[in-house]
């Protein structure tokens, strides 16, 4: 597959490898990786272990399912249950756990009508093919996911779909990446020593390399926006450090193949038509996090789930025992949480980090476990 | 919601619609969001959508410089 | 008495007639759809005596071996196959993995009220035709028809039976430290074919099921280096790594898998791309994994790549010693993962 496996070549890997190793010395780097996908590739690729040990990933909260405080789901189940709609969203949210041990997954078995789909037009045309139905579609991620969600109400605007709506959960990158440089962990106590960010690929896309200039800038830390595969990501480790070993704190960008300094100009206007601002939204683990997410514009009004069902949101506080706050800042690691892989499991996940398989728990219980535990791998001669 | 996969606009349905390849894997999606994409271009698809294309000549210059920098360590060495 | 009974009887109405609750119900309807459908596609010894059960002598020497299925693919008919020739070779695969000859086979419909007799032949007579070409009849069978709502269509159970000499000892425990894991063929076309049928997915692909009858494979490789086959299990739903997981608990060994060695046809491989998915996780119906004695693996090999069905047979794998029995990998790119167990079912990944 063009442009995809080119970009995952094991000799050029070592190769990078080798540079990282040479130029890695002397000092400890950590680096936060912001984007879920981002998260993944490290894991499904082994990239940890090509990287040298002085060379640290933090996994940043960008995991939109992760990021998903317990209330929001319970909207979602509510809307299913006690409105009687067609709750569709996405697949990793299905899930999720919510309050009062369920899930979305959990509330079809108790006959929710609730239905993955692929894309948000999928919910639209549910919508066309259910005329007697309220359809909602439960719509998160970053501004990746942003612009199709925008195109979906627009195109209800237009068609007068009466009976379609969506429940906005989509939420900011920029806004999240300066609330943990803001949070006092860092700020204060240097807990989490971050030393530059690798900045996401397909958000990105969308909004381009401009507004990274702003962290660089106020928090002197190196950014380079890498690409989506393995290769992008050790390059982009490398360019940071060599940032960090020059003392310069720029935005680089890493992923030229697909991103400009000023973005996707229709996706922008698309979603400023449709969306503004939250003056607050409540992130699971960061708490309150200003202006970091969007609501549909007044114009939009009936294709506003909240609105529509007049549902009032009710914050839920998260397990006691779940440290997903703390792993989604970067100030713990899975291995530090009490439950992981005992209570906490994939199959019975307690916090959103074991959910989808961006999260860091995940990622780790599916492709790193082996490594916390010696294992004598014995081979017959 | 990062995950997005190049491939190949084979066809133009209409304004908003295209036919794209990836691997002789074939799928309608919208270009509503890149309406300057042309048959032949490779776009970025998420969740149904292209969101942006991919730039052939930068695509090169990227592999172009993994290469490099792995062949050529002496005159690339940095000064901490 | 056959020619005086059609006297007096109009035939099925293939074409436009649909299952009824008088279908199911034992008498004369239910009678007419066994004969007019099921008996005249299967046509086997046992169905024509018209007993209740079917009898059969065991041959000296060797032991029963009994497997059994339950068939409920959604949609009913994909590329490459349906839910009756999948029933077929599901079940004898089963029988075969114990390193069974599969001998017979009984199937049992459970049919939705409305189901189409055009639909319903269909199937039955590719469940006939794999039956035939696999040399497996059907020769006991049972109908039950429910009202409309409580089924999907129709869903078929195959129960199969098989011998296997006593000197061959084949079981998911056997797994040793050393020994080679080999794999029949490329992953993954089952799955991404079903996948391909499905509304919401919508995509155009030209894969098709893999759904094929494993045990002239089996015998092959049995005969080639006897007693050095110590597994054999057919990577169906949960795919290629599920398999593997179940194989290393049960023998309480780990395993070592090499990415780069595992056959994956690109349209496959762009498929699971653009879902989400990854293809060690996606359903086969064709395939076998063996671990074998590592003296045996190039013998083992040779005579899978001399069969039809295992053309690109290849080595996989190690089997390794691990208290933790973990199935890991090293990947393409040059790092190592574990290869887990599948949590809940695979959803089309979006992240």
């Amino acid at each position: 597959m063009k442009y995809i496996d080119e970009f995952r070549d094991g000799d050029l890997a070592r190769k990078i490898a080798e540079r990282l190793h040479d130029e890695a010395q002397g000092r400890s780097y950590s680096f936060m990786e912001f984007c879920g996908g981002h998260t993944h590739a490290i894991s499904r690729y082994g990239i940890t272990e090509l990287l040298p040990a002085n060379v640290r990933m933090i996994h940043g909260p960008g995991c939109p399912v992760c990021v998903l405080p317990i209330g929001r789901i319970d909207l979602a189940i509510r809307i299913a249950l006690e409105h009687g709609a067609i709750v569709c969203t996405y697949g990793d949210t299905m899930r999720v756990p919510a309050s009062d041990s369920l899930s979305l997954v959990r509330a079809k078995a108790r006959g929710g009508d609730i239905r993955m789909v692929y894309s948000a037009t999928d919910a639209l045309q549910i919508a066309r093919q259910n005329p007697q139905r309220e359809v909602v579609f439960f719509a998160i991620g970053f501004e990746t996911t942003t612009p199709p969600t925008a195109l979906a109400i627009r195109t209800a605007h237009r068609e007068r779909l009466s009976n379609f709506s969506v429940l906005c959960c989509h939420v900011l990158t920029p806004s999240a990446i300066t609330h943990i440089l803001e949070s006092p962990e860092v700020r204060q106590y240097g807990t989490v020593p971050i030393d530059g960010f690798v900045g996401p690929a397909h958000v990105s896309i969308v909004i381009g390399s401009a507004p990274y200039e702003h962290f660089a800038q106020e928090y002197r830390k190196p950014v380079v926006i890498a690409g989506f595969e393995p290769l992008d990501v050790m390059q982009a480790v490398l360019m940071l450090v060599r940032q960090v070993n020059e003392g310069r704190h720029e935005v680089e960008n890493e992923f030229t193949r697909a991103v400009t300094a000023e973005g996707n100009l229709t996706a922008q206007a698309l979603v400023a038509e449709v969306f503004e601002l939250r003056p607050s939204f409540e992130w699971r683990g960061l708490g309150e996090v200003p202006y970091s997410a969007l609501k549909i514009r007044p114009a939009f009004a009936s294709f506003d789930a909240e609105r529509r069902f007049g549902l009032g949101y009710r914050p839920v506080a998260d397990n006691k025992a779940c440290e997903c706050g703390a792993i989604l800042r970067g100030v713990k690691k899975p291995t530090d949480c009490k439950i992981f892989g005992t209570v906490c499991t994939p199959e019975n996940p307690v916090g959103s980090c074991m959910v989808s398989s961006e999260g860091a728990c995940a990622a780790h219980y599916s492709y790193g476990r082996f490594r916390d535990i010696p294992v004598r791998v014995e081979v017959a001669a | 919601m990062c995950l997005a996969i190049p491939a190949r606009l084979t066809e133009l349905l209409d304004a908003e619609q295209a036919i794209v390849d990836l691997g002789g894997i074939r799928k309608q999606v919208s270009i509503a969001l890149v309406p300057e994409a042309r048959v032949g271009d490779y776009v970025i698809v998420h969740v149904g959508h292209a969101i942006g294309q991919i730039d052939p000549e930068e695509a090169e210059r990227t592999l172009a410089m993994f290469g490099e920098l792995a062949a050529a360590p002496a005159a690339l060495e940095t000064t901490p | 008495m056959t020619t005086a009974r059609k006297n007096y009887q109009r035939p099925l109405d293939i074409r436009n007639g649909r299952i009824d609750m008088g279908h199911g119900a034992g008498g004369r309807a239910a009678a007419q759809l066994i004969e007019e459908l099921f008996i005249a596609a299967f046509d086997s010894e046992g169905l024509r005596q018209g007993n209740d059960g079917a009898t059969f002598e065991v041959p000296a020497g060797h032991r029963l071996v009994m497997a059994t299925d339950g068939h409920v693919v959604s949609p009913l008919f994909f590329p490459g196959g349906d839910v009756g020739s999948l029933s077929v070779h599901g079940t004898v695969n089963d029988v075969a993995m114990c390193g069974a000859r599969p001998l017979y086979l009984a199937a049992s419909f459970i049919i939705e009220e409305g189901f189409p007799l055009a639909e319903l032949k269909r199937i039955v007579e590719s469940m006939a035709a794999a039956s035939r070409a696999a040399g497996v009849p059907i020769v006991t069978g049972d109908t039950k028809v429910v009202e409309r709502g409580k089924g999907d269509g129709v869903f078929i159970s195959t129960t199969g039976i098989g011998v296997v000499p006593h000197s061959v000892d084949i079981g998911g425990a056997n797994a040793r430290p050393g020994d080679a894991v080999l794999l029949s063929g490329t992953i993954g076309e089952h799955g991404v074919a079903v996948l391909s049928k499905r509304e919401s997915l919508d995509f155009e692909t030209t894969i098709e099921s893999d759904s094929a009858a494993l045990h002239t494979l089996v015998a092959a490789m049995l005969a080639a280096a006897p007693g050095a086959v110590r597994v054999l299990r057919d990577p169906t739903r949960g795919g290629l790594a599920t398999t593997l997981n179940e194989i290393a608990r049960q023998s309480g060994v780990g395993m070592m898998l090499d990415e780069a060695a595992i056959p994956v046809l690109p349209q496959v491989d762009a498929a699971c791309e653009l879902l989400g998915l990854d293809p060690l996780y996606v359903a086969n119906e064709g395939k076998l994994v063996a671990v074998c004695a590592p003296e045996h693996a190039a013998a083992v090999l040779a005579a899978m790549r001399a069969h039809p069905l295992g053309g690109r047979a290849v080595r996989i794998g190690i089997v390794t010693e691990d208290p933790h029995h973990f199935v890991q990998m090293e990947t393409r790119f040059g790092g190592c993962r574990v290869v887990d167990w599948l949590s809940g079912e695979q959803l089309p990944r979006i992240c």
